[in-house]
């Protein structure tokens, strides 16, 4: 008896221990984060003003705003929604509820996978040899949407398929009992069902895009230009690669400008993130099964 | 009189198990056909091969026919969900869908195209009374499917199988989850509803089945061992194995 009580209290000892260091190394992940969230703030905040939001760059974008830089992302990534949003979840609706499990739906499956990790540097190439050049879109938030799209759509494309999967079977099951097509039983269940975690996937995914030099540098993006963009065939200033040009093109930058445009970059991400997060406990709390 | 004709039916799952092996028997219309056996006996497999739900499943082949109303069912030019309409399924777990108590009723008859609400709203209430769950619910119709009792939720299943008036209502061990008192109402409610419906019922035990059959067919391992009318298969069972289920010596 006083043998197993002790084991058990050593034993209760051991695991106290082991959360203590978990929660200590996750604390230690956390740390940097959050210092350079601070840093970026402290560096940054002085440089936000309502000028340098709704401003156009001044002095050799040295002073004045990232107005065309803020809209031209914001424009990059609806467009990269446009396209990438139905494509997306359509080819993870076919994957997930219509594709015959063969060889050919796994070389999909492994393909999608794979794109997911090709560097984005890769797709500014693709993109400027064939949307900028063989279809002749030339250097435009066109030409950067679609590049930017396809790289996004392996993230949105997965992250669907799997909250499509995620919908138990008997639903499926059920639905098709009581007289409804495959069609129907998709609208009706299975998509309302994953629309949660479809949306996270598309955040997610269009994150990324908003953050992405590498693929719009060749494509869409412009070092400066006067004026906003007036369509989708005319190149745009972006938030990413402002930064970019403003960290390592002019020489003479005032740090603030620099840490700024971060910190507004980072807060347009971090919106997406917390609308993410909101759309997933809401559907949570709401899910019936 | 038979309404479902199943002749030298066979069936086999794509990891090679023979699920039905040369079934032949007809089920009478407007009485509780109950199909009883262990587990394995292929009892789940001919009642999804009857309302083609097997498509859903492995199914690797199929040989034979089975005619519901003169209809075969494995004909290219059936219509599956015309089909599935006429022959309704309860399973072992119930599954209410993702929504409220009315929508899960509704949900065969909206798929249907069927959108005026005075025909959906009665149809809830004659369902829910049929499947002896309306004063249970009458009050709170909006709540989620999955609010509802185990038991609640199985007549729930019944109630939207009955919204499509069909003519076949398949019962796949449907008390097989429940305590006695909820498996008492839904056998009395399958006493009543075999007037208007032919009933196919998986019992989850010999004592269910030897109180519901009228007639009753015992499966074993993919094979029709034997069929009787009334309570014969029970009091005068013809084959040693059927007489062994019975008695409780297996399964
Ligand atoms: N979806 C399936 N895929 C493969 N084999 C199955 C499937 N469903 C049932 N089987 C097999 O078919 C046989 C009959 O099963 P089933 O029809 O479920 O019998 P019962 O309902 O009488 O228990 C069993 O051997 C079972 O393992
Ligand atoms: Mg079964």
């Amino acid at each position: 008896m006083i043998q197993q009580r002790t084991t058990s209290e050593s034993k209760r000892l051991t695991q106290k221990i082991g959360f203590s260091l978990l929660g200590m190394v996750a604390a230690l992940t956390v740390l940097p984060i959050i210092a350079v969230v601070s840093y970026m703030i402290q560096q940054g905040a002085p440089a936000i003003t309502g000028e340098f939001i709704t401003g156009f760059p001044s002095d050799g974008m040295r002073s004045g705003g990232i107005l065309p830089a803020i809209l031209g992302t914001l424009y990059l990534t609806l467009g990269t929604a446009v396209f990438s949003v139905p494509l997306g979840i359509g080819a993870a609706i076919y994957l997930a509820e219509y594709a015959p499990e063969n060889r050919w739906t796994r070389a999909i499956r492994i393909a999608i996978t794979n794109l997911a990790g090709i560097p984005s540097v890769v797709y500014g190439l693709f993109g400027l040899g064939i949307f900028v050049l063989f279809l002749k879109l030339g250097t435009s938030i066109l030409a950067a949407s679609l590049t930017l799209s396809i790289m996004t759509l392996p993230v949105i494309i997965s992250t669907s398929e799997e909250a499509l999967r995620a919908v138990p079977n008997s639903f499926r099951v059920v639905s098709t009992s009581l007289g409804a097509t495959r069609w129907q039983t998709i609208k009706r269940i299975i998509l309302p069902q994953s629309l949660p975690g479809i949306l996270t996937g598309i955040i997610l995914g269009l994150e990324r895009a908003a953050g992405e030099t590498a693929p719009i540098l060749f494509t869409g993006a412009a070092f400066f230009l006067p004026r906003l963009p007036g369509s989708p065939m005319d190149a745009t200033m972006a938030l990413p690669y402002h930064l970019f040009v403003i960290s390592t093109q002019v020489p003479g930058m005032p740090i603030k400008i620099q840490y700024g445009t971060a910190l507004v970059l980072l807060f347009f991400v971090l919106i997406m993130n917390i609308i993410a997060s909101v759309i997933r406990s809401r559907a949570r709390a709401k899910r019936m099964w | 009189m038979n309404i479902i004709e199943v002749e030298h039916f066979s069936l086999s799952y794509s990891d090679g198990t023979e699920g039905l092996r040369d079934i032949t028997m007809g089920i009478p219309a407007n009485q509780i056909t109950v199909m009883l056996g262990p587990a394995g006996g292929g009892k789940s497999t001919l009642m999804r091969a009857i309302n083609r739900l097997n498509d859903l499943a492995d199914v690797i082949s199929m040989n034979g026919r089975i005619t519901v109303d003169g209809l075969d069912v494995n004909d290219p030019k059936t219509n599956l969900v015309e089909l599935r309409r006429k022959v309704g399924m309860v399973f072992a777990r119930p599954v209410p869908l993702p929504l409220s108590i009315r929508q899960n009723i509704t949900y065969g008859l909206e798929v249907a195209g069927v959108t005026d609400k005075t025909i959906l709203a009665e149809v809830v209430e004659k369902t829910l009374r049929d499947a002896v769950l309306w004063d249970e619910v009458y009050d709170r119709l909006n709540d989620p499917g999955v609010a509802l009792s185990g038991g609640q939720q199985q007549r729930l299943c019944i109630a939207r199988t009955l919204a499509l008036d069909p003519k076949v209502i398949l019962l796949d061990e449907p008390t097989s989850g429940l305590d006695p008192i909820s498996t008492a109402k839904i056998e009395d409610s399958l006493q009543m509803l075999k007037q208007r419906y032919t009933i196919v019922l998986a019992p989850h035990s010999v004592q269910q089945a030897s109180r519901t059959a009228d007639f009753a067919a015992f499966f074993l391992q993919g094979e029709l061992i034997e069929t009787a009318d009334g309570k014969d298969l029970f009091t005068r069972p013809k084959d040693k194995r059927t007489q062994d289920y019975v008695e409780g010596r297996f399964g």
